[in-house]
């Protein structure tokens, strides 16, 4: 094997970046999340497991459909309506963002752009 | 044998698949162009997802009347502001930020392609309110490389700003300046955690923008579809000054007014055929 | 085949370094500019394109240039580009790589640039422009390194080089025609709503190509590179003053076309562009410049005591390129939009950080370059 010590050192050090997550998380101080549902609703608009693996999709075809589409129809569960909208739908139960959206969304580490346009609602507990 | 017989199977399935694509790609571009072509005469089609509405469909319009206008003083800036706080318009101070989604200008720049050849110059000092026409066949949507911007079914020209890509194709495209780039983020907070660029407090149930998208007048399709009149409309009360409504609805008011009165449009020959229009 | 690049003297070293620093500078305005927004740089709400797209617009013909070496070559047979076909697909693929550079940084989105293929819009020029941009793109790159590998292997070249070669030749053109197709579809926009557009830019930039590739050639000899031959050299010069004649002749109908009609809107952008409007004259002086030189340029290289001499072909051709970049790198975008829709003037000036964006991605596409060429040359020619 030609140069065996550079090809070595370089594996080594691709090896260390490539686990770097994993070690780097390992000190076991994690902070799993805890989403909050503030409301007494029982049901969502979709099952609960659809709206966690999902909520994203329901969210940007929601968006196409009443923004491109013009269509404002709400949504009724057990009677009660609620307006296809992520300000002035989803956000009636699950009014905190910081102790719902956030919660997941900062341990993922993924950051929606949803608020850099839309207000949240205040914040009440 | 073998060799030409698999020759001969390549070049078929070859030709079938050339022969089975090639027409629907080309039917596919010439229903596309038809339809850019025809928008307007036939109505309004929404370019959203595609479906395409009849010769019934509604196109949104307005009158702008600038006689009764300049009979009340006040009047269009009472309607620019009350369209600036509902749509949380930032307002920069600057011509190079700036961001309008109606506004005023004299005559003389609002109609560039009138004469002012020997006329009274009181009209090229005429204020006129101007915003986007709404056309029934938008440049800018013909444009848009993403259907960002698109004609709804009630023939408004919206902007999707989830979906812009910031390429500014609609602005070299619009004939009418009616489109405003978000050059800088407008929802910046100064020391105080006040928002810099709106002295007027936020309409909470509007959005911003985010910095990188284009933005203009969407007729407000959000207050128009819940059944109320755009926000420039309700702030002329009972003026009559600006007249909104279908206008290819024989029997909604605007049509009336426009078969009534003489009205222009502006720059008619690039052949937009816009859906505002005004009584001098 | 890629090790090739990695084989140099110090001066290749130190050009190589020097672009990248310029890149690291443009990249550092970029961070700031994608952070801020595209009000880092000079546009505004009446002039909405500048340096960038003016720049993409342009680097479009340089692309397209190429193919006055492939059309000889490899659809008339003429040996004599043989040699030098490699540079012209080479520079393609830079000067390509340039315009897609340019088009991003020019976004207000570019995160959501794939959104132009994620909603596919056949009846937007934009959507068709990136088809025929990263078509060309793949073409040359196939094409180029394809050839060049099978000179590096020893071999003939591979079966499917030939029908794609020839397949780059409509293609060059198409790049430039939709480009234009950009422009001149505008209804509001008079300066760029001319049939014209497309075989002048086509005109132009098949002067501005290979005005570009002789000059870095010339220099590449004088340093000792490698000698393109002096048939190759008279014969594209031949092409250049031919392609640079059409292109003064076609922006002459367009002064005729505007003057003689004495339309005002026809008019407005070239007074603006050549005379000033109401003291509005930001371009007036680099404009008569260019236009100065360009001439220039033309009716030295018609003596032949100006074109056998290396030094001053070079010169000549890089007054021939540089008038072509005043109009189509500057002038031709920038002033479409003056005056604006409210037949106002508003003029532009770029930032410093726009200026220095613009500077990397040039820089960056040299680097590209310069590598590829040190590639084909060690490959092709066994030299440095």
């Amino acid at each position: 094997m030609y140069d065996k010590g550079k090809v070595l050192t370089g594996l080594a050090i691709f090896v260390i970046i490539v686990t770097f997550p994993i070690w780097y998380n390992a000190s076991g101080s994690e902070h799993y999340p805890n989403p909050k549902i503030l409301t007494k609703v029982k049901d969502c608009v979709m099952p609960l497991a659809y709206m966690r693996s999902s909520h994203m999709k329901l969210l940007v075809d929601w968006r196409d459909e009443v923004l491109r589409d013009g269509n404002r129809t709400k949504v009724t569960v057990d009677g009660v309506k609620y307006q296809r909208s992520l300000q002035d739908g989803c956000m009636y139960c699950h009014k905190s963002k910081t102790k719902f959206c956030d919660e997941c969304h900062k341990y993922v580490g993924t950051e929606p752009y949803c608020w850099d346009c839309h207000f949240v609602p205040k914040e009440t507990d | 044998m073998d060799v030409k017989r698999r020759k001969f199977l390549k070049i078929a399935g070859l030709s079938a698949v050339a022969g089975l694509a090639a027409p629907s790609a080309f039917n596919l571009l010439l229903n596309k162009g038809e339809a850019l072509a025809t928008e307007g005469r036939s109505g309004a089609k929404s370019e959203a997802h595609g479906e395409k509405s009849g010769e019934t469909s509604r196109q949104y319009g307005m009158v702008i009347d600038l006689e009764r206008l300049q009979r009340s003083p006040g009047l269009a800036e009472k309607c620019i502001h009350a369209c600036n706080t509902e749509h949380n318009i930032p307002q920069y101070n600057n011509p190079k930020d700036e961001i309008k989604w109606i506004w005023l200008d004299d005559y003389r720049h609002s109609f560039p392609e009138h004469s002012q050849y020997k006329k009274n110059t009181a009209l090229a000092k005429l204020p006129v309110v101007l915003l986007c026409n709404h056309c029934a066949h938008p440049p800018c949507v013909r444009a848009c490389p993403t259907k960002a911007t698109f004609k709804n079914s009630d023939g408004v020209v919206m902007m999707d700003y989830h979906r812009c890509i910031g390429c500014r194709f609609c602005m070299a495209a619009c004939p009418y300046g009616a489109r405003s780039f978000n050059w800088r983020r407008p929802r910046e907070k100064d020391a105080n955690g006040k928002y810099k660029f709106f002295p007027d407090g936020v309409n909470p149930e509007f959005p911003m923008r985010m910095r990188g998208v284009v933005e203009k007048c969407n007729f407000c399709a959000k207050r128009t579809l819940a059944g109320r009149l755009p926000a420039c409309v309700e702030a002329c009360g009972d003026s009559k000054a600006l007249v909104f409504g279908d206008i290819n609805d024989p029997k909604s008011e605007i049509s009336q007014v426009l078969k009534a009165k003489y009205t222009i449009q502006r720059k008619p020959a690039a052949g937009t055929e816009p859906s505002v229009f005004y009584i001098i | 085949m890629l090790e090739k690049a990695l084989e140099g003297n110090n001066r290749y070293w130190a050009w190589i370094f020097f672009l990248l620093g310029v890149i690291t500078i443009g990249g550092l305005f970029y961070v700031h500019q994608f952070h801020y927004g595209l009000g880092s740089t000079g546009m505004s709400r009446d002039v909405s394109w500048g340096i960038y797209i003016a720049q993409f617009t342009f680097m479009v013909g340089v692309a397209a240039g190429g193919v006055m070496l492939a059309l000889p070559l490899y659809i008339h047979d003429y040996k004599v580009f043989g040699k030098i076909a490699i540079l012209g697909e080479f520079m393609a693929i830079a000067a390509v790589a340039m315009c897609l550079m340019f088009i991003t940084v020019d976004l207000g989105q570019p995160m959501r640039i794939m959104n132009v293929l994620l909603h596919p819009t056949p009846h937007s020029m934009l959507f068709w422009d990136m088809i025929v941009l990263n078509g060309y793109l793949f073409l040359n790159v196939v094409c180029g390194w394809g050839i060049l590998h099978s000179v590096y292997k020893e071999v003939p070249p591979p079966k499917w080089a030939k029908p794609l070669v020839i397949l780059s030749v409509p293609w060059a053109f198409s790049i430039h025609t939709v480009t234009a197709f950009l422009y001149c579809g505008l209804p509001g926009r008079h300066f760029w709503l001319t049939a014209i557009l497309a075989p002048r830019f086509l005109a132009s930039a098949f002067a501005a190509g290979p005005a570009l590739l002789i000059i870095i050639a010339l220099i590449m000899k004088h340093m000792g590179c490698f000698d393109p031959g002096k048939e190759a050299i008279q014969k594209l010069t031949t092409i250049i003053i031919y392609a640079a004649i059409t292109n003064l002749f076609f922006v002459g109908l367009e002064f005729f076309t505007a003057y003689y009609s004495n339309v005002p809107e026809h008019m407005a952008t070239l007074n603006y562009l050549f005379w000033g409007v109401d003291g509005h004259n930001s371009l007036v002086y680099l404009m008569r410049f260019g236009m100065f030189i360009g001439i220039a340029g033309i009716i030295m290289l018609l003596f032949q005591k100006f074109r056998q001499s290396d030094g001053w072909l070079g010169f000549c051709l890089a007054l021939i390129f540089a008038s072509l970049w005043i109009d189509k790198g500057v002038g031709f975008v920038l002033a479409g939009f003056v005056p604006n829709p409210f037949d106002r003037i508003t003029e532009y000036y770029p930032t410093l950080s726009e200026i220095s964006i613009a500077l990397g991605v040039w820089a960056a596409g040299a680097l590209i370059l310069t590598l590829l060429y040190k590639i084909a040359l060690k490959v092709e020619f066994k030299e440095d």
